[in-house]
């Protein structure tokens, strides 16, 4: 039922892409939630800080892209980091807060899983950002054209409207 | 060539932790750009005009030290308020300048700087912001509910309710 599918995966990817973006949102939270408040927001807001909060550490970024391959147990997950177990689980209570991974059912191993919908939430969290500017950027070609038409009156074939 | 509309990308991309960069090509030149940036008149037919929210205010001197204050409405009475002052102008081509909230979503000081570039009639923007109070950075990166930004949030959190709406 939880299985990440392709499309998540490659959603994930695009927000590893970003990864520093994430460290940035939360050092430039204001601003960009100040531009993205100009648009009615649908977004439970802190949801999104939780899921940002989660996503500003390397090593949850880490822990989430080796989920993204597959589930996998605490120990397999401390593996790879000079870490203590104790330090990884409180990384991964972090992420569980967020909603970013949930357990499995194994009551012996207790493998973690990747959730692939507050990613989705947080990349189009990301969008609306980049549409805010796109939509002001595109009024701004129309000004521009204006602007053009006016600046070369003496163009004869150039007609007023 | 086709004279019709080039397709022109935003590019967002973050060339430090502090900073968050972008980038976007304008079939105009350069000097437009600029006026359209800087004049009061042109500057609020374009930024920020969104469905449901005007300009309220819009006031720039433009000048090293002077200042610039915007205010829009929105829905229901929201009030968003910013401004500012110019550390550096160089027409066409170049303004630095602080911003900062009316509403305190984050602690310190932004500064943005837009650069335009000119060739061949198109115009390529750059607008960068930088985050650079450090000590605030590694506070949030370590450990948001420490800082002022907390408060902030439950702020933005009510407004964002009433957007909702």
């Amino acid at each position: 039922m939880c299985e990440i599918r392709s499309r998540d995966v490659s959603i994930l990817r695009t927000l590893f892409r970003t990864a520093h973006f994430f460290t940035s949102c939360r050092s430039a939270v204001g601003g960009l939630y100040n531009r993205l408040v100009m648009q009615p927001a649908t977004l439970s807001s802190p949801q999104l800080d939780a899921i940002f909060a989660a996503l500003a550490d390397p090593t949850r970024r880490a822990i989430l892209a080796r989920l993204a391959s597959g589930d996998a147990s605490v120990n397999e997950l401390a593996e790879p980091f000079d870490m203590s177990q104790p330090a990884i689980s409180k990384h991964l209570k972090v992420l569980e807060g967020a909603g970013l991974i949930s357990q499995g059912q194994d009551a012996q191993r207790r493998p973690r899983r990747l959730e692939a919908k507050p990613l989705a939430v947080a990349n189009e969290w990301l969008e609306r950002y980049r549409k805010f500017w796109e939509a002001n950027y595109e009024r701004l070609d129309a000004l521009l054209e204006e602007l053009k038409a006016a600046d070369t009156p003496k163009r004869r074939r150039t007609r007023g409207k | 060539m086709n004279p019709t509309k080039i397709a022109s990308t935003l590019e967002i991309s973050t060339p430090s932790d502090r900073e968050i960069r972008m980038t976007r090509v304008f079939n105009a030149p350069c000097n437009l750009v600029f006026d359209a940036y800087t004049k009061p008149e042109l500057l609020t037919r374009w930024m920020g005009v969104m469905p449901g929210w005007s300009w309220a205010v819009c006031e720039i001197d433009l000048r090293v030290g002077g200042t610039f204050r915007y205010v829009w409405h929105g829905p229901d009475g929201v009030e968003m308020g910013m401004r500012g002052s110019y550390l550096e102008i160089i027409p066409p081509y170049r303004i630095v300048s602080t911003e900062s909230f009316d509403q305190k979503w984050y602690e310190g000081e932004c500064v943005e700087t837009v650069t335009l570039e000119e060739s061949d009639g198109r115009t390529t923007l750059t607008m960068l912001l930088r985050y650079d109070n450090q000590a605030v950075r590694d506070g949030v990166l370590q450990s948001p509910a420490s800082t002022g930004m907390e408060a902030g949030f439950s702020n933005l959190a009510a407004l964002l309710a009433t957007l909702e709406r």
